[in-house]
């Protein structure tokens, strides 16, 4: 099954039918999760209402971290094996990434400053995932600024690969270093220190999240497969 | 060897060698990554009080003391408390407004000059949230279980 779809014409067929359910299920998990997150679920003992930011944050951070360790296994996919399929996902991926977390960094900073008491800080935590956003923006500038696209996605396949070191940084730099961000809290799934009624549109709302994103990289795949395909003609008439 | 397998190995060794050095940065760099200091570091190092640093601990129960001072013809209050990591305490004073979330009892992080070991002025002073979230209603059967407990 799998083998099969990495042909990227079935691929392209199987896509079409897909992508419609992804993105209906995405929109009906978000009206459910928001009225969950806005209505039905309780301020913090704490911070009060501001905790409803977290519903967003939360599923925007998991994601960004989430949609780079795919791009990573790709690049390795496509160095190692050179699939097409596989810079094609990557290709995909960057800016829907990049998109993510500059939504993590945004809703942290507005989080923030109720919170803590400023905008941002240079902690391990804040400032690794701002390295992040950075080579998702390289990721970017990589896989647009060659006209020979195989050479873009090699040169972007090795940045993903080296940045992926700073995977493994954002996930534990809580523990490594004392940061003013807190350590996560739903590390073991039996004992989360998020009490059940937050969890519930947290979970929804991550859902969603899941389903917007296949579904809007299955319509950027779509575009880059039609994009290969132009080029492929371009190529013959050229050569002709 | 198939070309497929050397291009894997060439992409592990020089991700693992590349970790490698990262790591060895990283163990080097420790101080200078951390955030703030917790109160027996600030006891344990020598740290120049010239030097902006921040410290973070639990704010001690009962140990908040606003009092109103006229600093250049302003009156400001000024706001002083004991940060502790439950081994070593530090006095910390300071002139301004404080977070919301600020309470006793719970964490926080802040910024300025040691003016002595055990005091601390501060510039500035943030709330440090911990991982626990919460409804308030189980808060207080929480804090009513505590008692019991106590009694």
């Amino acid at each position: 099954m799998i083998f099969k779809l990495a042909n990227p014409l079935k691929f392209q067929k199987f896509t079409e039918k897909f992508q419609p359910v992804t993105i209906h299920l995405a929109l009906f998990l978000l009206v459910i999760g928001l009225f969950f997150s806005f209505f039905n679920s309780p301020p913090d003992y704490l911070q009060g209402e501001t905790v409803r930011i977290m519903y967003i944050h939360v599923p925007c951070a998991w994601f960004s971290l989430m949609i780079y360790s795919i791009i990573v296994i790709c690049s390795i996919s496509s160095l190692v094996l050179r699939h097409t399929l596989a810079d094609l996902i990557s290709r995909s991926c960057a800016p829907i990434g990049a998109c993510f977390t500059i939504a993590t960094l945004v809703t942290g900073s507005i989080w923030g400053k109720p919170t803590w008491g400023t905008w941002w800080v240079w902690d391990a935590r804040l400032t690794s995932v701002l390295i992040l956003f950075i080579i998702y923006l390289g990721l970017i500038i990589i896989n647009n600024s060659y006209d020979d696209k195989s050479k873009a996605d090699k040169y972007a396949s090795i940045l993903a690969v080296v940045g992926a070191v700073n995977l493994p940084i954002i996930k534990w730099s809580v523990n490594w270093w004392s940061t003013l961000h807190q350590p996560a809290s739903i590390s073991k799934l039996s004992s989360p220190s998020i009490d059940p009624s937050m969890l519930v549109p947290l979970f929804i709302m991550t859902f969603s999240f899941f389903f917007f994103f296949i579904s809007i990289l299955l319509i950027r795949l779509k575009g880059e497969i039609i994009q290969r395909k132009i080029d492929v003609i371009k190529y013959n008439r050229v050569e002709k | 060897m198939k070309k497929k397998n050397k291009r894997l190995i060439t992409i592990i060794v020089s991700f693992l060698l590349f970790s490698m050095g990262c790591f060895i940065i990283f163990i080097n760099l420790r101080d200078n990554l951390i955030f703030f200091y917790s109160p027996s570091e600030i006891f344990e190092k020598e740290i120049s009080s010239e030097k902006t640093i921040r410290v973070g601990g639990m704010v001690k129960e009962k140990s908040l003391n606003r009092k109103i001072k006229e600093i250049n013809g302003i009156n400001m209050e000024e706001i002083s408390f004991v940060i502790t990591d439950f081994e070593k305490e530090i006095i910390i004073s300071y002139i301004g407004i404080l977070p919301d979330l600020f309470r006793e009892g719970q964490g926080v992080v802040v910024e300025g000059f040691i003016v002595n070991k055990g005091l601390f002025n501060a510039n500035t002073v943030l709330a440090k949230h911990d991982e626990n979230y919460m409804p308030p209603e189980i808060k207080d059967l929480e804090s009513i279980k505590e008692k019991a407990n106590d009694i």
